[in-house]
């Protein structure tokens, strides 16, 4: 079987020199269902789709351009806005991978409270998914009861990072400020609420026969052609295949939790969305896992003590001349990695979020490139969609789950 | 799988595909001959004890001032073993083209059309080497080094003109 990705130009240009039966229709760029900037280019046959091509880069702000010319920890706050669902993974997939490159240990605690804000954050991200893929289907309660929850998960950031979402609070060599006291009793309020929050949302749409028909069987593809065109998170979890970074090559002391990859069987709009459930479950239990670790171990570090790293604390300014010259060095210059590269993978809520970051031995990266998992994810799509109905696309185009500030960074 | 192993498994299969290898912070990345690599990638993928199938990441990398200049960087995974390993291919200045992988790794489509239209890297037997990101009339390749780093200047009614003057459109 061969898997096609087309391009937009392959459906319109039969269509322009008249040699085609078919009608090329656009859904898109400005179009409610495709969840962002996205065109996608259809040929149609009456009302059911022969052929789709998903036209990008409509969002295209060169972000990995501009991360070259700023210091490392300058450049955090450009990885917020390539998935703007989910800024908090951007930001620990870039500060892992320059971590690597600097060789440089990471606190316990500040490790902890990193997994800790990343499950938070992949609820967040999959609220604003069941939502809008709810809202889509016109299950339309189910959108406000999603984002009633998300907003208590916003205010867990903007206390710790006083920003709702671009955060920057996983910092190159840990993170940016010290966790304030009223952190653990909110997210211990929103743990104990979530379990029968997300019982709520199921029992709305699980076992409801609108959203049955409109979700089974649509959009099947199987493990082997999930592989092959590279899809990852959910997507690739739903086919059967059971690969999550976070069990395969984990990271952050993720091996040290204790939880469950979910996985479907058919690989249908359905499965995804019961995998994306069960996901959510499981975040609630890591994250309750890392709030029990967080409270036993009491105030510590929450960034490393390389001072080559990380500032020196500003009462060691006024003792030490060499904690003024660390000082100074990071906030004019900032640090030099080592010649080389490294490449570093994450589990983000929308799939595997790599990024790759090569140093030629200054302050400012050489080249930092982001394998964006909405972006791959994309080519996917008419796999899925060919021989169903416009309608059925914009249920797969919501269950693939793309983010389009990440599609085009 | 560790690296050591898999390293003396290439070099017993294919004693000339690889240029040179690296330990670097614990992963393994190997410098691979332009006209192996497609050998070695499909080989990698269909021996059974090994099982690189799924191919995580491909890039291109512009090393300006080094000769050869080019780079890309391909990351494939065994879901098997659970390991990652890393082929650079390096690609002259003038006309760097590389062949593609999308026969093998359809997933290689998007990701070798990035690599194009940023950094204006060819991959022979590509089905569709198109911009993918940028419009098609687009001239240049941004992410090279030697591409400045500027903002597109926005067209008013007052300077117009002098914009559209020297867009790819101005001569039709």
């Amino acid at each position: 079987m061969t898997l096609q990705i087309p391009t937009p130009h392959e459906i319109t240009e039969p269509a322009i020199a008249g040699t085609s039966d078919t009608m090329v229709l656009n859904m898109g760029p400005h179009h409610p269902s495709t969840h962002g900037v996205l065109r996608l280019v259809l040929e149609l046959d009456g009302e059911v789709v022969v052929n789709v091509a998903p036209d990008i880069g409509f969002l295209h702000t060169g972000i990995e351009k501009t991360m070259e010319s700023k210091t490392y920890q300058k450049a955090v706050v450009l990885t917020d806005r390539m998935d703007y669902l989910a800024p908090l993974s951007n930001n620990l997939a870039y500060a892992l991978a320059v971590e690597k490159l600097l060789d440089v240990e990471i606190p316990e605690r500040a490790q902890v409270i990193r997994v800790l804000l990343v499950e938070l954050q992949r609820i967040s991200s999959h609220l604003v998914w069941l939502g809008t893929h709810a809202l889509d289907l016109a299950a339309m309660s189910v959108f406000l009861y999603a984002f009633r929850e998300r907003e208590q998960i916003l205010d867990i950031f903007e206390l710790v990072s006083g920003a709702r979402l671009m955060t920057s609070y996983i910092r190159i060599g840990g993170l940016a400020y010290e966790l304030p006291a009223e952190f653990l009793p909110t997210v211990d309020a929103f743990l104990q609420i979530m379990p029968a929050r997300i019982d709520e949302y199921e029992a709305l749409l699980t076992g409801n026969p609108l959203w049955l028909e409109r979700t089974v069987g649509v959009g099947v593809i199987d493990g082997a052609s999930a592989v092959a065109l590279g899809l990852t998170g959910a997507n690739l979890r739903a086919t059967g295949v059971p690969y999550d970074v976070r069990k395969a090559m984990p990271y952050s002391g993720y091996e040290s939790y204790d939880f469950e990859i979910p996985v479907g069987k058919a690989g249908d709009t359905y499965d995804r969305y019961r995998v994306r459930m069960a996901e959510m479950r499981q975040s609630v239990k890591i994250a309750r896992q890392a709030w029990e670790r967080l409270s036993q171990m009491g105030p510590g570090d929450y960034q490393t003590r390389d001072r080559k790293v990380a500032p020196p604390p500003k009462s060691e300014i006024t003792q030490s001349m060499e904690s003024l010259i660390h000082h100074f060095k990071l906030w004019t210059e900032g640090f030099k990695p080592p010649r080389g590269d490294a490449y570093v993978s994450i589990e983000s809520p929308r799939g595997i979020l790599g990024c790759y970051v090569v140093s030629d031995g200054g302050p400012k990266p050489w080249r930092v490139h982001f394998r964006a998992p909405s972006f791959i994810n994309l080519q996917g799509l008419a796999q899925m969609a060919k021989g169903r109905l416009v309608a059925d696309l914009v249920a797969l185009t919501a269950s693939l789950d793309p983010v389009l500030g990440e599609v085009d960074r | 799988m560790d690296h050591q192993s898999l390293l003396a498994r290439i070099t017993a299969q294919l004693p000339d595909a690889l240029i040179e290898s690296a330990e670097f912070r614990g992963d393994l990345s190997l410098v691979v001959r332009p006209e192996r690599y497609l050998e070695l990638a499909r080989w990698l993928r269909d021996e059974p004890d090994l099982g690189y199938t799924f191919l995580e990441n491909l890039c291109g990398v512009d090393y300006l001032g080094r000769d050869p200049r080019f780079e890309v960087v391909v990351h494939l995974v065994s879901m098997q073993h659970l390991h990652r390993v890393c082929l650079k291919l390096r690609l002259p200045e003038a006309e760097p083209h590389a062949p593609s992988l999308t026969a093998l790794f359809p997933t290689a489509n998007y990701q070798e059309r990035e690599a194009y239209d940023l950094l204006g890297i060819s991959f022979d037997g590509h089905p569709s080497l198109r911009r993918i990101l940028l419009p098609d009339d687009w001239v240049g390749h941004p992410q090279r080094k030697d591409h400045p780093l500027v903002e597109e200047e926005i067209a008013f009614s007052f300077n117009q003109e002098r914009i559209y003057a020297h867009k790819p459109f101005a001569n039709e």
